[in-house]
């Protein structure tokens, strides 16, 4: 037992692991982010070209396409890893599965929550959000989308068994995502107005420290459900 | 104590206790619904405000309040079975949430004709409205997950993971929507239900213990039926269908399976 790695080396290891994979199918991975510019697209071709429309808008757009790119890349999480049988071997090892959980939501919001940090300024630009606007939009995704893909991840471990999985893991995740959503689009909202954000960004990053100790738990019971 | 949970867990105990307390229960239900209703829909004074419009409230705030009640309820039986591995609470969890989403529904749509006259709209994205509507959400996505698996164990287990974690969140959603509300609509459209008068309060409360009576009645009705269901192999059961039916009925259906 001495040969045990640590907890940190263990949550590293499969990090590593499931980057190389991702990076392995790349068009897989840049799904979302496409996916997520063009319904931002959408919205001005939908609405008319006017400034002051999608200022006051682009908010609300902005983080409800974050929420549902960050939605469709969820299924990956644990999909591949259950079909071919290396998500049994992964709950064996002996650390907490607690770990497990905790590497794959990271690596999801490596992959999903980080790059739209990237786009988001250029979308927001877009659709004319002022400057003090974008800087809080990108606070609010920095915070928000690492609590996206922890609640998503209990989601994902529910239904990882399951055949038809994919609709069901949206009906179960929304509204999980409501209070993100409220916090993080009123936040970008009073920043557009001038309004100070101070009260959004900290109950965000209360929302964030809440999910990081409690959601990988109970995704952790419903991956050994799963599994059985 | 111990003891009487696990005599009382025992699905043929249940089973025949229950079956004793139902038409007391049921029968105290009807009273008390009987007596809420007349008294709030004849006996009371109409609002000087809202005029005959107010009496959808003793409808309206008694499933509102079970709509919550039942949910937590629902969590906690979920968990309990989780943890005990209990199959009874996982009867009693699986079978309350239609009940709780009915409850929910009703009102919403209760809510919605209030504010037509109340507001001016069908639908006002009041706090408490819009957190029904969200508990809605939830309750549905509880009902498809559970449906979904085709192993009952397996199905109690991972909905009690979702219903546990919905309860955390209910909280959470409602503060979000009530601060969301304030910040978008600074005027109050709430209705004062602190300085309601008793000739109100009395059918209300009436009526809410009614209501919650109902759900004990439902609950009941629906718990003997799910655990007839399911326990339908074990020899107490074919003895009790046996007795209802004779015994050339259910050999007969017992061959054609």
């Amino acid at each position: 037992m001495s040969e045990r790695p640590g907890i940190m080396s263990t949550l590293g290891a499969l990090i590593r692991r499931d980057l190389l994979l991702a990076l392995r199918r790349r068009a897989q991975a840049l799904n979302p982010l496409v996916f997520f510019v063009i319904v931002v697209t959408l919205f001005p071709l939908g609405l008319g070209p006017e400034p002051n429309l999608l200022q006051k808008l682009a908010p609300g757009v902005l983080w409800v396409a974050a929420l549902l790119s960050a939605m469709l890349s969820l299924e990956a999480m644990f999909h591949s890893d259950f079909e071919d049988g290396s998500l049994e071997q992964l709950l064996l090892i002996p650390q907490p599965v607690f770990i497990i959980v905790l590497a794959k939501a990271l690596t999801h919001w490596l992959l999903s929550g980080l790059p739209l940090l990237l786009l988001a300024p250029l979308l927001a630009l877009w659709l004319h959000l002022p400057g003090e606007a974008i800087l809080v939009l990108l606070i609010t995704l920095a915070l928000g989308a690492p609590v996206l893909s922890l609640i998503g991840a209990i989601g994902v471990a529910l239904t990882v068994g399951l055949r038809r999985g994919g609709v069901l893991l949206s009906l179960l995740v929304l509204p999980l995502y409501i209070p993100v959503l409220i916090m993080g689009a009123g936040a970008v909202d009073s920043a557009a107005m001038g309004l100070s954000v101070g009260a959004q960004l900290s109950i965000l990053g209360a929302l964030l420290a809440f999910a990081v100790t409690l959601a990988p738990w109970a995704a952790g019971a419903a991956l050994r459900i799963s599994v059985e | 104590m111990w003891l009487w949970i696990h005599k009382f867990g025992s699905p043929k105990y249940f089973y025949n206790v229950s079956g004793k307390i139902l038409p007391w229960v049921a029968g105290a239900t009807a009273l008390l619904i009987v007596i809420g209703l007349y008294l709030g829909l004849f006996a009371s004074p109409a609002d000087y405000q809202q005029r005959e419009t107010v009496r959808i409230m003793y409808i309206h705030v008694p499933s509102a309040w079970n709509s919550m009640f039942i949910y937590l309820l629902m969590a906690a039986s979920a968990a309990i079975g989780l943890i005990w591995n209990i199959k009874l609470a996982d009867i009693v969890a699986a079978v309350s949430a239609p009940i709780g989403a009915s409850f929910t529904f009703i009102t919403l749509v209760t809510g919605s004709l209030w504010g037509k006259p109340m507001w001016g709209t069908w639908w006002e994205w009041d706090a408490r409205l819009t957190s029904e509507l969200i508990l809605l959400f939830l309750y549905l996505g509880y009902i498809a997950l559970q449906s979904a698996f085709e192993d009952r164990r397996l199905a109690a287990r991972a909905s009690a993971v979702l219903a546990i974690v919905g309860a955390v969140n209910v909280p959470i959603i409602y503060y979000s929507v009530q601060w969301w509300n304030t910040l978008h609509q600074p005027q109050s459209l709430g209705v004062g239900m602190s300085t309601i008068h008793p000739s109100m309060l009395w059918p209300l409360l009436i009526m809410a213990l009614g209501f919650k009576l109902l759900y004990v009645v439902i609950l009941l009705m629906r718990t003997r039926a799910e655990v007839l269901e399911r326990e339908r192999n074990n020899a107490w059961v074919q003895e009790l269908a046996q007795a209802l039916v004779g015994k050339s009925v259910i050999g007969s259906a017992n061959e054609y399976r």
